[in-house]
């Protein structure tokens, strides 16, 4: 209670002569920057130079070590299309494919990626043309607010290698194929990662189906 | 225009692009990453990172913020101590933050850390320390259901009713049954956490923010910023979803206005998924008592509901689930009591159909026990109940076909395959069941405004400051003007999420497509008058087709009467058909589960919907929102969950891995809806109900009357987790 008599502001503005002046400059001018920090640029980790090859282009990038690839991605490269939606490898929503292979971009550092290959959405496209996948969720209508969209197409085209490599999910039966087939169940079971809340499940499933037809 | 009078023929009634099942107009921008969220408008901003109180009630007593000052890149700390006065409100009117050493709720922002950048800002967030003196609070619903007090909501239904006698009524009856339900807090969890870019231009005021009713928004931010509201803009042209979630405004907008304003510098502020479960709004868990009385013959003579729901202290917002079972079936004596309860956790507000959500929980599960104690089929009950007016209001239906989508869902589902006796049906390890419910959501419409223009180029534009949260707005906007205007949908542009644009209703409530889409209809009348009249043309015959504007034998090209461009504005205004009809949007729902005979485990293997929502404006988007919203209500019955700490006042699972809502492993693939033919003349112009709530209400319920169908456990508290599932199996099963 001490503490804050005294930080509290020499002038106490209150709501009546906030109304009588008619500004807020006085409001939000007159109140004191206790708290605001000298430039203090001192005691920081090491920034750490990184190439990472996105989309087909090279990028250098000197980075804060504790910079996800998610936000290297969105904050430093501009490819917001990936998409920030829990930070903690629950959602799904950040899935790109490093390497060909999907991971959730907020659970791994940029710097870790130093000379990979990033496919991120805006690198599934040629030109004009959408990717098969692209087109098919929104002939399926595989979305709605659209903002785990990115990862559920990032996810499953990284998901149609794996199946087509042979890697097994929980729901495989036959563990020995050189090549699973992707039922219902072999979808949804190895989509489950990427949540949707809108919900268009059973319309991200047809996509799919469409579109894994159409990569053969 | 007022909605005073029923809708005559018009030109939509020719359905060449309205209805048809056209793919999103920003489908493309949203499978290329193209769609730019609140986040994501500019690149050169500071970041700011909030800190939550870590008490529920009590006070901070000291901030000790010499460490994160120190910190590399911080800019500033805004705390209590610094915050400017803000004004003040419930939480549909103000937000202010950091506005003293009181906390009062856990998760309510203590401080806010700005700097260069977002790593900076965390790591600088972690190093406040924050003391506090923690004062008991009350925090779980069902241990202060002494404190219940009758809440006043000042816009919205009063909170109890009451029709003929209802106790005597009651007790006199042959068949009765008094039932209890519970229904656990939930959270939004839209895939968009919530977040701002604020830039200040002198003193006016630019909000990029993930917000539903943006005109709303600007009322509020202006009022917490003591500025007019003329300096306020909002922008969200791209919403991640909301649920309800972004309805208001919250801590993220404000403090990034504020601290903006101090640094001169654009700022932007996203909650972490952790925090959104506190610093935002949920939904309250609810206490809901139902009594329900018939004759042997089914007919009810007696039907009560008591909802018992929490929020913060000075909050007026209930869940109110007892809206529907004022509407939903016939009987002479009724009574409905909402009460609030007044606790010290985070503030609770709407979330997907408010009220008929959860209500129907309770509901359409208690008619099914009456249906099972009858021995009458639950579609059957409730035919026998269909009401021929609304029974409190006592006013007309604006359109009502309920029963013909339960006929129809029947049909298509196989119900007469079920089998009327639990536990009766076995796949292996599974016992399989079917259960059905009806599903009832309120139809409102709210003032909005349009302007749409034909250029010189004869392509139309339309701006409003609607916005579209993935409900497909956009789609069903440009369908409309193409269909009035005679042009394809290519040769039209809707531009939204602006508060430079006309006021416009917002998204909410399943008020958004109505309401827009006749304001923009009304424009669109407004300008197929003037080009009518520029050729001396009568505007009530004349027909607009492939961009010519057609009467008789004659056609006139849009490209010769445009000039420099052609505009006109509209509106549309909620009027007597609101007080004069009740007005409902329908359905049916009907799932089927297999429950583990030794796990309890419950799995949904098939689910169909059945709906009633006059005109269908887009026949893909429709089906996606009415999916959408089933699958929340698979959520609601078997999965979600907040769990509250009674001793601390906190959500213990705040993060997607233990908030569980439902994945693809979750829905099967079969899970579909269908929409039967419906025109309400008494709704809006567009002759359409609202679509985006229905889906949810009732969805759980069937899950639920299907578990008690495959196994004999009827479970009251949601969610029907495998542990309540073995709890209630009976002894033999």
């Amino acid at each position: 209670m001490n503490d804050d008599q005294h930080i509290l502001p020499t002038i106490e503005v209150t709501r009546r002569t906030v109304i009588e002046t008619g500004t807020t400059a006085l409001l939000l001018g007159a109140l004191p920057h206790v708290s605001v920090a000298a430039d203090a640029a001192q005691g920081g980790p090491c920034p750490i130079s990184a190439e990472l090859r996105v989309n087909g282009h090279p990028h250098k990038l000197v980075l804060d070590p504790r910079t996800t690839l998610l936000d290297a991605l969105r904050e430093h490269l501009g490819f917001t299309g990936t998409k920030k939606g829990c930070d903690h490898g629950q959602c799904g929503a950040c899935t790109v494919l490093v390497e060909g292979r999907r991971i959730n971009s907020c659970l791994t550092l940029a710097v870790m990626h130093d000379g990979q290959s990033v496919t991120t959405i805006e690198g599934l496209a040629s030109g004009e043309d959408l990717h098969p996948m692209q087109a098919a969720f929104i002939e399926y209508d595989g979305f709605q607010c659209g903002y785990c969209t990115s990862g559920q197409i990032c996810s499953a085209v990284g998901m149609l290698t794996e199946s087509r490599g042979g890697a097994p999910s929980y729901v495989t039966a036959d563990l020995t194929r050189p090549a699973v087939e992707l039922s219902d169940d072999e979808i949804r079971e190895r989509m489950s990662g990427n949540i949707c809340r809108c919900a268009a499940y059973p319309n991200i499933v047809a996509a799919i189906k469409e579109a894994a037809g159409k990569m053969t | 225009m007022d909605m005073d009078t029923p809708v005559g023929a018009n030109a939509l009634d020719a359905e060449k692009i309205v209805g048809k099942p056209l793919d999103r107009v920003d489908g493309r921008l949203k499978v290329t990453g193209g769609a730019r969220y609140a986040y994501e408008m500019q690149q050169d901003v500071l970041y700011g990172f909030v800190v939550e109180a870590s008490i529920a009630k009590g006070r901070i007593t000291a901030i000790d913020t010499y460490a994160a000052e120190q910190s590399p890149g911080v800019k500033l700390i805004l705390t209590h101590r610094n915050a400017p006065r803000q004004g003040n409100g419930n939480h549909r009117e103000a937000h202010p933050v950091l506005t003293g050493p009181l906390v009062s709720h856990y998760g309510e922002p203590v401080a806010c850390v700005i700097a260069e950048t977002f790593e900076q800002a965390r790591a600088a967030a972690l190093l406040l320390k924050v003391e506090y003196d923690r004062e008991k609070g009350h925090y779980s619903l069902a241990h202060h259901l002494d404190l219940a007090r009758i809440p006043h909501q000042p816009d919205g239904a009063p909170a109890d009713s009451e029709i003929g006698g209802f106790p005597g009524a009651y007790a006199d009856a042959p068949i009765q049954i008094d039932v209890t339900y519970r229904t656990p807090l939930q959270s939004h969890a839209m895939m968009e956490p919530h977040a701002t870019l604020a830039v200040w231009d002198g003193d006016n005021l630019t909000l990029h923010t993930a917000n539903q009713m943006l005109n709303q928004g600007r009322q509020v931010v202006a009022r917490t910023l003591d500025i007019p509201v003329e300096k306020v803009r909002l922008v969200s042209p791209f919403i991640g979803g909301g649920f309800g979630g972004k309805l208001w405004v919250n801590a993220d907008a404000i403090l990034a206005a504020i601290a903006s304003r101090y640094l001169k510098r654009p700022v932007k502020v996203a909650l972490t998924r952790q925090q959104i479960f506190h610093v935002t709004t949920h939904r309250s868990d609810t206490i809901q008592r139902i009594r329900l009385a018939t004759g042997s013959d089914g007919l009810i003579v007696a039907i009560g509901h008591d909802v018992f729901s929490g929020n913060l202290p000075g909050e007026q917002v209930y869940e109110a689930a007892a809206l529907q079972t004022r509407s939903l079936y016939a009987g002479p004596n009724r009574q409905t009591r909402h009460r609030l309860v007044p606790l010290d956790i985070p503030v609770a507000s709407s979330m997907r159909a408010p009220g008929e959500s959860v209500g129907l929980l309770a509901l359409e599960c208690a008619m099914d026990e009456l249906a099972n104690k009858l021995k009458l089929d639950p579609i059957e009950l409730r035919i026998r109940n269909e009401p021929a007016e609304d029974p409190e209001k006592r006013i007309p239906y604006s359109s009502r076909h309920l029963v013909a989508c339960m006929h129809e869902g029947a049909r298509r589902f196989g119900w007469d395959r079920r089998n009327a006796t639990p536990g009766q049906v076995p796949d292996g390890r599974w016992l399989v069941g079917m259960g059905m419910s009806a599903a009832s959501r309120g139809n409102p419409l709210r003032f909005s405004k349009a302007i749409v223009r034909l250029d010189p180029s004869g392509s139309a534009w339309v701006r409003m400051a609607m916005t579209d949260i993935g409900t497909g707005t956009y789609t069903i906007l440009t369908q409309i003007a193409a269909e009035m205007l005679g042009l394809p949908i290519d040769r039209v542009r809707v531009e939204l999420g602006d508060t430079l644009f006309p006021e416009a209703a917002g998204s909410g409530g399943s008020f958004g497509a109505a309401s827009a889409g006749s304001a923009l209809f009304e424009a669109c009348e407004a300008l197929r008058k003037k080009l009518a009249d520029s050729v001396g043309m009568d505007a009530g015959t004349a027909k607009f087709i492939d961009g010519h504007i057609v009467t008789g034998e004659r056609a006139v090209s849009l490209l010769e009467l445009v000039g420099d461009g052609v505009e006109a504005d509209g509106e549309i205004k909620p009027g007597r058909n609101n007080r004069e009809f009740s007005q409902q949007s329908y359905g049916a729902h009907f799932a089927e589960v297999g429950v583990d005979r030794d796990t309890g485990e419950v799995r949904l293997r098939r689910m169909l919907g059945v709906f009633a929502a006059g005109r269908v404006l887009n026949a893909k988007t429709a089906r996606s929102q009415a999916i959408g919203g089933m699958v929340f209500g698979v959520g609601a019955a078997l999965h979600e969950d907040l769990v509250l700490d009674p001793r601390f006042g906190y959500f213990v699972n705040h993060d997607l891995a233990e908030y569980h809502v439902p994945v693809h492993a979750d829905i099967p693939a079969s899970l579909d809806a269908v929409f039967i033919s419906e025109l309400d003349q008494h709704s809006n112009p567009l002759k359409s109900k609202g679509i985006g709530e229905l889906g949810i209400c009732g969805a759980g319920a069937a899950i639920a009357n299907a578990v008690f169908n495959a196994c004999g456990a009827r479970v009251r508290h949601y969610p029907i987790t495998l542990d309540k599932v073995l709890a209630a199996l009976p002894k033999q099963a």
